[in-house]
């Protein structure tokens, strides 16, 4: 531990509030990015589910809404050390759109517009647990964070919930994405505070 | 676990804090002494490490504000809001109180004494503080090389330096550029930077000046693409740009 | 709006732990479109859970830092070379 600076408190860390060890609380909703930020009209967007025989599912801007919505309540955490309670989304559910793809892969590798990568086990994107998402608080999802849609997976660090997603592909094998080869784990879960490899 | 610091890699030293001076409002220069300081250039950073009595630690980068003066460093902080080291360094460090520093680094944007070509530096807000370095530097070394400063703030309050810039100081010429208000008689109307400031407060690209551009992002963008468009060199234009809300 | 980045000045404190030499005076080839430059030149995304210097011609990614409490680890992939000036040997 360095020097301590009398009086100095740094960031409130969560007073009265249960949250993952490490973090603190915030109000408003830190940006972060490692590049610039992609910006995908609509009508250009698309997203791909591609299998482990390579067989892939595709949908456009316009089917994605016209699939079921759902509108998830949920408490995000940063591995940067934040965590925001009670989010609002809208957005489809993983289930919904898994429903009819056929695979018996276990890994995930989420793929965004602008390059970014990230993994994870197929089974947190099912069961309620992961949603493309589309709107946040009531309004159309902002490009800095990740419009016209992102993963979300709340219960898994936030650089798993991929801003500008593209495409998920569902591997036999895991394969660490961005983060993931540079130090970050392969998991990420908050409450077990598994922010870098080997944590 | 602790590892001995390897020779010529830089490790944390602590500073104790000897004076403060407000420049603005929100502005104050800190004078630390830092025993063992091995110097540095003008227009080189530190980085400072608070830590809080339960192990809580954050770090910032600063530009060192003066030239090397033994075991003397002087950095100039601007309170942000809700910025959680600038508000401590500003208001919550007393006299005699430690805080950490790793430097001096960073040997790209720098001005050696040495250095003969004209200076041309180009500060928006804050980003005037490793740009006050070099010209002080320059004056500290008996330096002749001809230097232009365009300072671009906000209103005459926001003016870092003030007093020490009004003072004459032969080979230094200082243009301000009043975003939002402008002192009274001033006979350019509040605006951005825009290329006739460059123009008539800098120098002919023909002179080959080293320009140094310091300050928000959008404002070095803006800077640079004048300085290109007047004919610069992109060689001779350095940056350093600011990040998003220091904190 | 434009997107918050620095310079690769800002390498220099976090690599000042790992090299003995200033690494942003550095001289770096893109792996992506093979512009070269100085390392403190590159576009350095600060607000992220590492460091991530991008090419300032292609916007590709040419170093990455991420400082674990235990580690760092340093990413060059998308640098062909680093050419360090030395004094004369």
């Amino acid at each position: 531990m360095g020097i301590v600076s009398p009086g100095f408190h740094g960031r409130r860390r969560g007073a009265g509030v249960k949250l993952p060890p490490g973090q603190y609380l915030t109000e408003d909703f830190p940006v972060l990015s490692a590049g610039p930020t992609p910006r995908i009209r609509p009508e250009d967007w698309e997203f791909t589910v591609t299998t482990e025989t390579g067989q892939e599912h595709r949908w456009s801007w316009r089917e994605l809404l016209d699939l079921p919505g759902e509108t998830p309540t949920v408490d995000i955490h940063c591995v940067t050390k934040w965590s925001k309670l009670g989010t609002s989304w809208e957005g489809v559910s993983l289930d919904t759109l898994l429903a009819d793809v056929d695979t018996a892969a276990d890994y995930a590798l989420v793929h965004s517009y602008g390059g970014y990568t990230t993994n994870l086990p197929l089974e947190d994107l099912l069961d309620g647990q992961a949603w493309i998402a589309y709107r946040f608080d009531g309004e159309d999802l902002a490009p800095e964070h990740g419009g016209p849609a992102r993963l979300l997976v709340p219960h898994l660090y936030f650089w798993k919930s991929a801003k500008w997603v593209r495409g998920i592909r569902l591997m036999d094998e895991d394969e660490p994405g961005f983060w993931e080869t540079a130090g970050y784990h392969d998991y990420g879960d908050p409450w077990r505070e598994q922010r870098y490899q080997g944590d | 676990m602790a590892r001995a610091a390897v020779p010529g890699r830089l490790s944390w030293r602590v500073a104790r804090l000897t004076d403060t001076r407000a420049e603005t409002a929100t502005a104050r220069t800190l004078v630390f002494d830092v025993p063992g300081w091995p110097g540095h250039l003008a227009g080189q950073h530190v980085d400072v490490r608070l830590t809080a009595d339960d192990g809580y630690s954050t770090q910032r980068s600063y530009s060192i504000a003066a030239p090397a003066d033994g075991d003397r460093v002087e950095l100039t902080v601007q309170d942000v809001p809700d910025g959680e080291v600038s508000s401590y360094l500003t208001e919550g460090l007393s006299v005699g109180d430690p805080v950490e520093i790793r430097g001096p680094v960073g040997g790209w944007f720098v001005w050696r004494p040495a250095d003969t070509a004209p200076v041309l530096l180009v500060a928006g807000g804050s980003g005037v503080v490793p740009l006050m370095a070099m010209a002080r530097a320059r004056r500290q070394a008996g330096s002749r090389t001809p230097f232009r400063l365009v300072y671009s703030v906000r209103t005459p309050a926001d003016r870092y330096y003030a007093a020490e810039l009004r003072r004459p100081d032969p080979g230094l010429d200082v243009a301000y550029v009043y975003t939002r208000a402008v002192p009274e008689g001033s006979s350019r109307p509040p605006g951005r930077l825009a290329v006739a400031d460059l123009n008539s407060g800098g120098w002919p690209a023909d002179f080959a000046p080293d320009c140094f551009v310091c300050g928000p992002t959008g404002f070095v963008e803006t800077a640079a693409d004048i300085l290109l468009s007047l004919g610069h060199d992109a060689r001779k234009i350095k940056t350093e740009r600011f990040g998003p809300t220091g904190g | 709006m434009i997107d918050d980045y620095e310079d690769g000045n800002a390498l220099a404190g976090p690599l000042s732990e790992i090299f003995t030499f200033d690494v942003t005076t550095a001289d770096t080839r893109c792996a992506g479109c093979g512009r070269t430059g100085p390392v403190a030149g590159l576009r350095v995304y600060t607000h992220a859970p590492g460091l991530v210097a991008r090419c300032p011609g292609c916007e590709e990614v040419v170093l990455r830092v991420v400082r674990t409490p235990t580690a760092a680890w340093l990413d060059l992939r998308g640098s062909v070379a680093l050419r360090i000036p030395l004094a004369p040997a």
